[in-house]
């Protein structure tokens, strides 16, 4: 292991380090703190001048309650659930089909096929803006939660592709082979022999795009307005000029905003993790 | 093993599975990839060349758009501070290494350090910037204070043109370094004990160690640490948007936030400029995506 494992130097050497660990995170995860005390914080408190001492009272239940009885960010929550949910179902869908076809089948095309899904995934964003909104109203599908997802959709295709295809890749080819030999139809290979091993995949696909979705801000704000149909990423702006100053609303709000995707973190850390570090190992 | 199916002639489908197959698992995900992506590419660069405010008719201007670029103050300046984002950015890769060797350890609750190390990256870019953005706040935020105990005098990072850029660097490579941190702490993981140890006994060790035996093991995590840090940093567009929207005057803008404010603001709807602009984004982005490509052609061709 490098570097050398703390149990194998002096006894002061691993004391040192315990005692660093909690001081290097506190100050790592200082902003975060600084926002999840003023979201606990009763407005007085900002008006006294007591900005980082404890709190004088613990308003943490009131602001959070009003967080979602005052304002609308239940709504903004839920626009981000059917926006988010349909995305994942629908990427994780079409490119467990394509990883499938680029991962088994040799033909001539593949290769070109897999870099134009490759390379599509890494453009920015503002090359597409335009057009994309053009398609979408003209679709009508501008304002929509559906415009969104279609989006997102076929964005996401890309970087799933590339993920499923290098994962069906690593496959025993073996299996395939006897199916075939068998006399397995290629439909049914795929439903009954790839795709029961593909599960690992699926639920490290699902939660990075998970995440990657409910984080959206450009394209909730290119193709959507309004309480109706925006994403919470884009409802905080609307929210905060609701509660312009009120630091411990808009902290509260802010972290009830970031905590789907860091719960689901938290959850399947293993699968998270998994599909974000594919590749950093031969 | 059977071989009854072998010859006998069955449908069109049985004969010609192997080579039909393919195209039919492709063909919605190129569908949807070719109406969303691959031809709006195409369409943006079609549109530079137009001016529109996305509603009339399109007027034809050749390379006028380009031409006003050359010319626009505000172009340059999202051009620098685009520069100043990739270099900087590329921090993020040192900094992760250095918290992923301090992490690598085995003492009790580690795996709970590094999740919480971690975990900045799951959250939204908009509340990062938000977050950030209130740290820095001179009334409100711990950033002066903090400052001041080093005996630095209190500033107003992002209402200076000076300062603000760097400010929303610095809150962009929090999640960033923990990114970067999480793909070295996996390389960490695969580098083989026998080397370590072996290099330990021919005395390697400290920055030697790393250099000549650990950081050539850890090449496939620096590669993907590289183009993530890259894009990420073309990328930038969430937290300018949160923390300044490109202010004060100006001065924060990168090329991603201006061809935004040039099409879709109060500014007017001038879809032609903005896609000029988007262009000479993709084509900076489009050499690192024909190094990537290149680099994925040469494994392929090794396996």
């Amino acid at each position: 292991m490098f570097p050398t494992p703390v149990e194998r130097r002096s006894a002061a050497v691993q004391n040192t380090y315990k005692a660093l660990l909690p001081l290097a995170l506190i100050l790592w995860l200082l902003p975060l703190l600084m926002v999840a005390l003023f979201s606990i914080k009763p407005d007085s408190d900002f008006t006294q001048g007591n900005l980082w001492g404890l709190p004088s009272a613990f308003a943490g239940f009131d602001n959070y309650t009003r967080v979602f009885t005052d304002s609308a960010m239940p709504r903004y929550l839920l626009n981000s659930v059917f926006i988010t949910v349909p995305t994942v179902i629908g990427a994780v869908a079409l490119s467990c089909m394509t990883g499938f076809a680029l991962g088994v089948y040799r033909f001539r095309s593949n290769i070109w096929i897999f870099f134009m899904f490759v390379a599509g995934n890494f453009v920015p964003f503002q090359i597409l803006m335009v057009p994309v909104r053009d398609l979408t109203l003209n679709m009508g599908l501008y304002d929509t939660r559906l415009g969104l997802v279609l989006f997102h959709i076929a964005f996401q295709t890309g970087f799933c592709t590339l993920f499923m295809r290098n994962f069906i890749r690593a496959l025993p080819r073996e299996l395939i082979e006897a199916a075939r030999v068998e006399g397995v139809s290629e439909i049914r290979i795929f439903w009954y022999v790839v795709l029961p091993l593909m599960r690992p995949a699926i639920a490290a696909l699902s939660v990075l795009i998970f995440t990657f979705i409910w984080n959206d801000y450009f394209w909730a704000v290119v193709l959507t307005q309004g309480v109706e149909t925006q994403p919470v990423t884009a409802g905080i702006t609307a929210f905060n000029s609701q509660f312009r100053a009120a630091y411990h609303m808009m902290s509260a709000g802010s972290i009830i905003a970031a905590l789907p995707p860091v719960m689901m973190f938290f959850l399947m850390q293993k699968h998270f993790i998994a599909g974000l570090t594919l590749g950093a190992v031969k | 093993m059977s071989v009854s199916s072998e010859s006998t002639p069955r449908g069109w489908w049985h004969r010609n599975q192997m080579r039909a197959a393919p195209w039919l698992f492709l063909a919605p995900g190129i569908a949807f990839f070719a109406l969303y992506v691959i031809y709006p590419i195409f369409q943006s660069f079609n549109i530079s060349f137009y001016r529109w405010d996305g509603l009339g008719e399109p007027v034809p201007v050749g390379f006028e758009n380009y031409r006003q670029l050359l010319d626009d103050r505000a172009f340059y300046v999202s051009l620098r501070n685009n520069v100043r984002w990739l270099v900087l950015y590329l921090l993020a890769i040192p900094a992760g290494l250095f918290i992923a060797l301090f992490l690598n350890q085995q003492v009790r609750g580690i795996r709970l350090y590094k999740s919480l190390f971690f975990f900045p990256f799951v959250i939204s870019q908009v509340v990062v910037g938000l977050v950030f953005a209130w740290f820095y706040n001179p009334s409100i935020g711990l950033f002066n204070p903090l400052i001041g105990l080093f005996g630095f005098a209190p500033m107003n990072v992002l209402g200076n043109p000076s300062t603000v850029t760097y400010g929303i660097i610095a809150a962009g490579l929090w999640p960033q370094i923990a990114y970067c941190m999480i793909l070295y702490l996996t390389g960490l993981n695969a580098v083989d004990p026998e080397q370590v140890e072996a290099a330990r006994l021919d005395g390697a060790r400290g920055w030697r160690m790393l250099w000549y035996v650990i950081l050539p093991q850890l090449r496939p995590a620096t590669f993907i640490a590289v183009v993530v840090t890259v894009i990420g940093a073309l990328r930038s567009f969430d937290m300018i948007s949160v923390m300044t929207n490109g202010g004060p005057f100006g001065s924060s803008r990168v090329l991603a936030y201006y061809m935004f404010e040039v099409s879709l603001s109060e500014y007017g709807f001038r879809m032609g400029y903005g896609a000029a602009i988007a262009v000479i984004l993709f084509l900076i982005m489009l050499v690192y995506i024909a190094f990537f490509l290149w680099r994925m052609w040469r494994e392929e061709r090794g396996v």
